[in-house]
């Protein structure tokens, strides 16, 4: 098959961003969004174009580096799937797609698609952790955890940090990433320790960013590629509010 | 040379307790003085880039994704392994000391695998404690799933994703101590060589990926856990940015590089669909638990897989390895797949592939209990091939998935150049010729959180901190150096683009040296790999300029050492006139066409040393003594 693509091109962070518009040529509906690409940029290159930066890695949906606003949809029209993942048999010749970068004020386009998410590392830095050092812990098995604490930690523990839920959300917010992180260690009893001071300083650092704030628009788990449940959002707000009893 | 691996003496049980109280340390105040850099923030990196700040040693960590918490090891599927014996069913450390020894058939050094064993306990119990969501019984307990070359449950697992759990542990840990300011933490930048003064590593030199700034970092010792090299075969499971670059910058400034020509191959990844195609997906090996491998019998099939009559399908390895059946080891299974696809009785586009078929599984346990064990693979599948495998059987090929060889490390994980530690995939010792499943999580974080932390302080106890500043005339040449080639290839200006030049690459290394290699592959390998390079150096494209985020540069930069990093394999495999694990020499087999080992000749660790760019490089020998364990023939039948 054959496509238009308008591409997002932007030189650096100051400088101004535009369309550009490319032909995807013999597209093979088994290629995925990546790979096409990859193709469009052969031809630059032996057009002695510039090629477009993409943030990409694992390119099996796990890494969470590839970013990709696809006809407004991070990470494109399929479900529970990152861009990498996404394979061009979900497009008809002569589609035009439309290619954009992750959009949100915390995350500053650094050169075409590639954007700086060092906002979630600093979240992350803030308390995204049990302050546990190496050595000197119990054996594995002396705290039992119920099952659906375990599972419960687990659904959010899934989530891979690439940020489709900011640039989804309408007011940029960083809540279901924050919140998954918050709700998978305050559902595990080696987590509860410093639950109220965690909740506490990532949602500080998180307002710091200059991410927005969460109205409820669901966007963030329609399009989140792991399916994380805005409940984290619900467990992150009674988490904030608990923290306040809790010395 | 015959190499010293320095193991301890004593007891094997003994050794690494012993060796803990002989070693020096250094005093908590005096850490604060000694900087560490520590290159790859994986399963490897991050645990001991985490554990050596907490110790208050002054940390730089390096990575050249944007977040240390992307690293390949993320994408680790299956689990990881320890001898807990929580389900009572006979494991111990000898047991899982054995278990991997055997795996590797006999190619690794017996006091490195019995440590890995040993603190392989402690590994569970401090992700535990870090809050990974291992998973477990309705008691509450940890629960133990098996995997392949074990007859014990040992392994500990999250879901379909052990690797990211871990990961994120480390990496959680890691960000407590950037928060703590003892590690500096520098994503998007890659190291591009690195630095020796007088002998001993001092530091590495780095390239910015965003601006193209090049740099110098010292510090009193250098970690590299940088992983693998399977990119060399162009389509692997390994993620697009995995490179040998870092580890193969160390050879060229005396590391010895061991025994590069064990790689594995894993046997249930997606098949190829054509050229377009930039890496392969793999699925998790317990599929084999209820899948059927099978071809069909004739050469000239073409029914669809659910007309051809049981009578017509050959079950190859239920055949073959009557015991083991579709759970016989990796390399194993995979020589079988490409044993049925060389005689022309593979499926799929191309005829490279083979079937798992669910099929009787599902009659037996219906599709909603294939559905709970194995749903997400069957999605994943689904989504890169469009097939529904509840309908039909899956399609499968092996593909490059793991490195065994690394640099050469002694028992304290130190190369040959002092003052340089390597850990994880990026270093050889503990796998031998082959790796079992689960093994490679074990080992990254051993490495990591429970090996470096002692060893390095019985180097840096000797050194005097802060002797090298990054003022050193090594590095400004150092800088100068790396300058001159990214220049260099910036002004090929020819007219082939890296990926052509990668995939000519990967296509002689995959047909000369992948699953199967001869003499006369090899040599064949060997005519060919320096027309490939000179064909790099006289005809790359590459578009803009070093001193802006250049992706082209970086993979062209990657690919320079790839192409001379595949002639060491390649020497390393026509030298190593046997056949063991994964290596599998073509003129050493049985009749029944199983690997023939050769331990009179070749009980030992090769190490090969840089002796030029052009040169063929020298060999040196570590011979692996036994006294634990007897040399046994693997059988799985």
């Amino acid at each position: 098959m054959n496509l238009k693509l308008h591409v997002w091109r932007q030189a650096g962070p100051d400088a101004e961003g535009r369309f550009e518009t490319y032909e995807a040529k013999n597209v093979s509906p088994d290629m995925s969004f990546l790979e096409m690409l990859d193709e469009v940029n052969q031809d630059l290159i032996r057009a002695d174009l510039e090629p477009i930066a993409f943030d990409h890695d694992c390119r099996e949906g796990i890494c969470g580096t590839c970013s990709q606003v696809i006809n407004g949809i991070p990470h494109g029209p399929e479900t529970k799937t990152t861009v990498c993942q996404l394979h061009m048999r979900h497009f008809s010749d002569g589609d035009e797609i439309i290619i954009e970068p992750w959009r949100a004020r915390a995350f500053p386009v650094i050169k075409d698609l590639i954007v700086d998410r060092s906002a979630f590392e600093r979240i992350m830095q803030s308390g995204g952790f049990v302050s546990v050092s190496t050595g000197g812990v119990p054996d594995a098995n002396a705290t039992p955890i119920p099952k659906p604490d375990a599972e419960l930690a687990m659904d959010g523990a899934e989530c891979i940090g690439c940020g489709a839920c900011v640039a989804a959300c309408p007011n940029g917010s960083a809540m279901l990433f924050v919140a998954a992180k918050v709700g998978q260690l305050a559902s595990l009893p080696q987590g509860k320790v410093e639950a109220a001071t965690r909740v506490r300083s990532m949602t500080r650092a998180m307002l710091d960013e200059g991410f927005g704030n969460c109205t409820n628009h669901y966007e963030c788990e329609a399009a989140c590629p792991k399916s994380i449940s805005v409940k984290f959002i619900a467990k992150l707000n009674r988490e904030y509010m608990r923290s306040f009893f809790k010395r | 040379m015959k190499l010293d691996g320095k193991t301890p003496s004593g007891p094997l049980a003994d050794k690494w307790t012993r060796h803990r109280q002989e070693m020096k340390l250094v005093n908590p105040a005096n850490k604060r003085k000694y900087r560490v850099i520590v290159v790859g923030t994986g399963l490897a990196g991050a645990s001991a880039a985490a554990s050596l700040g907490e110790l208050g040693y002054r940390v730089e960590a390096f990575c050249y994704q944007d977040s240390p918490r992307r690293a390949h090891s993320i994408a680790a599927q299956g689990g990881v392994n320890a001898a807990k014996n929580y389900p009572n069913d006979g494991d111990s450390v000898h047991r899982l000391f054995y278990d991997t020894i055997k795996g590797g058939d006999f190619r690794s050094r017996e006091a490195n695998v019995y440590r890995l064993a040993e603190v392989a306990n402690e590994i569970i119990d401090q992700c535990v404690a870090q809050g990974v969501p291992f998973a477990r019984e309705y008691s509450g307990y940890l629960a133990n799933r098996s995997f392949g070359g074990a007859q014990v449950s040992r392994t500990f697992y999250a879901r379909g994703q052990t690797g990211q759990q871990l990961l994120l542990g480390a990496y959680s840990a890691l960000c407590r101590q950037i928060a703590a300011g003892t590690v500096t933490m520098y994503p998007r930048t890659e190291m591009v060589d690195l630095v020796v003064v007088d002998g001993h590593a001092k530091g590495i030199t780095v390239r910015d990926l965003v601006t193209g700034e090049v740099r110098s970092h010292a510090a009193d010792a250098v970690i590299l856990a940088t992983g693998g090299y399977s990119t060399v075969f162009n389509l692997s499971t390994n993620a697009m940015g995995c490179n040998v670059g870092a580890a193969f910058k160390a050879y060229r400034k005396g590391a010895f590089f061991a025994n590069p020509c064990f790689t594995q191959i894993h046997p249930t990844c997606i098949p190829v669909t054509g050229t377009h195609q930039s890496k392969l997906t793999l699925m998790s090996e317990s599929l084999r638990n209820d899948g059927r491998i099978w071809v069909p019998k004739g050469t000239d099939e073409d029914r669809p897989p659910g007309k051809i009559p049981d009578s017509d399908r050959d079950y190859y390895l239920e055949r073959k390895y009557p015991s083991f059946g579709n759970l016989a080891p990796r390399d194993i299974s995979s020589r079988s797949a490409k044993e049925v696809c060389d005689e022309g009785r593979g499926v799929g586009p191309g005829g490279l592939g083979v079937y798992l078929d669910f099929g009787d599984a599902i009659k037996r346990l219906g599709a909603g209990a294939i559905q709970e064990r194995y749903g997400n693979l069957f999605e994943m599948y689904e989504r890169i091939t469009g097939e529904n495998a509840y309908e039909v059987p899956m399609r499968i090929y092996p593909a490059p998935h793991y490195t065994m060889g690394g640099l050469w490390v002694d028992y304290n994980l130190e190369s040959t150049i002092p003052g340089l530690f390597v850990l994880g995939e990026a270093n050889f010792s503990d796998h031998g010729a082959n790796r079992l499943g689960a093994s490679a999580l074990m080992q990254g974080l051993a490495d990591g959180y429970f090996v470096i932390p002692y060893t390095i302080a019985n180097y840096l106890a000797r050194a005097t901190p802060g002797a090298v500043t990054t003022e050193h005339a090594e590095f400004k040449a150092s800088r100068e150096w790396f300058e001159g080639l990214a220049s260099k290839l910036l002004g090929i200006n020819g007219t082939r683009t890296v990926h052509e030049l990668r995939r000519d690459l990967g296509d002689v290394m995959w047909e000369c040296c992948g699953m199967a290699r001869s003499e006369e592959s090899l040599r064949r390998a060997l005519e060919r790999l320096p027309e490939i390079r000179d064909d790099l150096w006289g005809n790359l494209k590459i578009p803009g300029s070093a001193g802006e985020l250049n992706q082209e540069l970086e993979k062209a930069i990657r690919l320079a050492d790839t192409v001379d990093f595949a002639l060491v394999m390649v020497h390393d495999a026509l030298s190593r006139d046997e056949s063991c694990g994964a290596h599998f020499r073509e003129e050493h087999q049985s009749e029944e066409g199983e690997a023939v080992r050769n331990d009179e000749d070749y009980a030992y660790v090769a190490a090969w040393e840089f002796q030029g760019d052009k040169a063929a490089p020298a060999l040196h020998t570590e011979d692996l003594v036994f006294q634990n364990v007897e040399l046994a023939t693997r059988s799985y039948k």
